[in-house]
């Protein structure tokens, strides 16, 4: 009874130890990315393994989504005599929810468990301790640049998946089951504010890589320093990302199209 | 990994990223057409709009010449006035103009729709237009078919049993 007792309170202490320490990485990260202006170079690389990298599964999920959309929405609107508005259903969907919300479950699957993982193995092979033995600060040196990288590809990313998406759609809806073109491309204008749907779009998609980013260079940072460790903190930022992705999705989607 | 690949990928990256925002505002969204041109306001009121939303169209012989600036409640009058703004290169239309709410297809979005009139005079922006028609509410219409008919057949009750009426 005690004991049963005694391992809630400890799971319970653990788990807001973990999220205090999650906090004070987040400050201390954040506190250094002004100086990543003065090192633009520890960046540009970063950029390439996080952004670049992931560039080709996000182009081609980008693509197939896009399609599917065109295919599954055509089918439906095609019933009610209203395949004109494939544009609008295409264009709204990839913008405001499945752009930013993909790209940032591949972002996480591609690049944030490989982050994790790399910090993970440097700290377990104690390199991050080396650096602090040579007074280099690894969160400035390791962490800062990677999150700043994250926080810069992620909208671009999702504005990629959303473009080729939508390219998709036309392919399929115009191309393939014959839309009419000007129908397509108009009442998809007439339909989608910029404003409301575009720049919300793009708000979601950095929250997004913020809180892919985090979650990935704390779970780094925070691993257990042996195989196994490394390992399961991989694991768990994948899932803890897709988790906090879909369900900050829910809020900012009930805030920015509640009313 | 060479750096010259490294910074062209990262090139390539930004580029491609900042032209799928450009394409995103400029292809997709209404961003073309809200660049602002120089318009004028005039109003209108209606007994009821229907489902009339801020930034319908406005047309006239079904080109948009302006669209719905605001909506408001008149407690004096008891109607809806309607802020029409219109692009200042359409701004000879006769005083005597109409304005009646239509809609697009049997679900589609209300407008309104200006039918110029015969006036010498023209429109000043801030002026009211006097003639105008309501949205049409799809259960008046068929209130009225249905007291319509009723009326008809208690009027000629040898054609049919009185009280038997209706559909």
């Amino acid at each position: 009874m005690l004991d049963g007792l005694q391992s809630l309170g400890r799971a319970t202490l653990g788990f807001f130890e973990r999220l205090g320490r999650g906090n004070l990485f987040l400050l201390q990260a954040l506190s250094n990315l002004p100086g990543m202006l003065l090192r633009p170079r520890l960046v540009l690389t970063q950029l390439y393994s996080v952004g670049v990298l992931t560039l080709l599964i996000v182009l081609v999920s980008g693509l197939f989504v896009g399609m599917v959309l065109g295919l599954q929405g055509y089918n439906t609107l095609v019933d009610f005599g209203a395949e004109d508005s494939l544009g609008v259903v295409v264009a709204l969907s990839l913008v405001r929810e499945l752009g930013p919300v993909v790209a940032a479950l591949l972002f996480a699957g591609r690049a944030g468990s490989a982050l994790t993982a790399e910090i993970g193995l440097m700290k377990a092979t104690e390199q991050l301790s080396g650096m602090e033995m040579m007074a280099v600060d690894p969160v400035q040196r390791v962490v800062a640049p990677r999150f700043l990288a994250a926080m810069l590809s992620m909208p671009l990313l999702a504005a990629i998946f959303s473009a080729v998406g939508i390219y998709g759609g036309h392919f399929v809806g115009v191309g393939l089951l014959g839309v009419d073109d000007g129908a397509f491309w108009s009442q998809m204008q007439n339909s989608v504010d910029l404003r409301a749907d575009i720049y919300n779009g793009v708000i979601k998609s950095v929250v997004f890589g913020f809180v892919a980013g985090w979650i990935a260079l704390f779970e780094g940072y925070d691993a257990i320093p042996t195989a196994e460790g490394v390992s399961r903190a991989t694991t768990r930022t994948v899932v803890h990302t897709a988790l906090v992705v879909l369900g900050l999705d829910f809020v900012l989607t009930a805030l920015m199209f509640g009313d | 990994m060479n750096n010259r690949t490294v910074e062209i990928g990262v090139g390539l990256f930004v580029a491609l990223g900042i032209a799928a925002l450009f394409m995103l505002a400029m292809q997709v969204s209404n961003m073309s057409s809200i660049t602002r041109k120089e318009s004028y306001v005039i109003t209108a009121a209606f007994e009821n709009i229907g489902g009339l939303k801020v930034r319908s169209p406005v047309t006239v012989s079904g080109v948009r010449v302006g669209r719905v600036d605001a909506i408001d409640y008149d407690m004096h009058s008891y109607e809806a006035v309607v802020s029409l703004r219109i692009d200042d290169n359409y701004d000879t239309f006769p005083e005597d103009t109409s304005a009646s709410i239509f809609t697009a297809g049997l679900l589609g979005e209300q407008y309104i729709a200006l039918e110029p009139g015969g006036s010498m005079n023209n429109l000043k922006p801030g002026d009211r237009i006097q003639l105008t028609q309501s949205a049409l509410v799809m259960e008046q219409v068929i209130g009225q078919f249905l007291y319509g008919s009723a009326a008809r057949n208690t009027a000629e009750p040898e054609a049919g049993e009185p009280g038997a009426g209706g559909l």
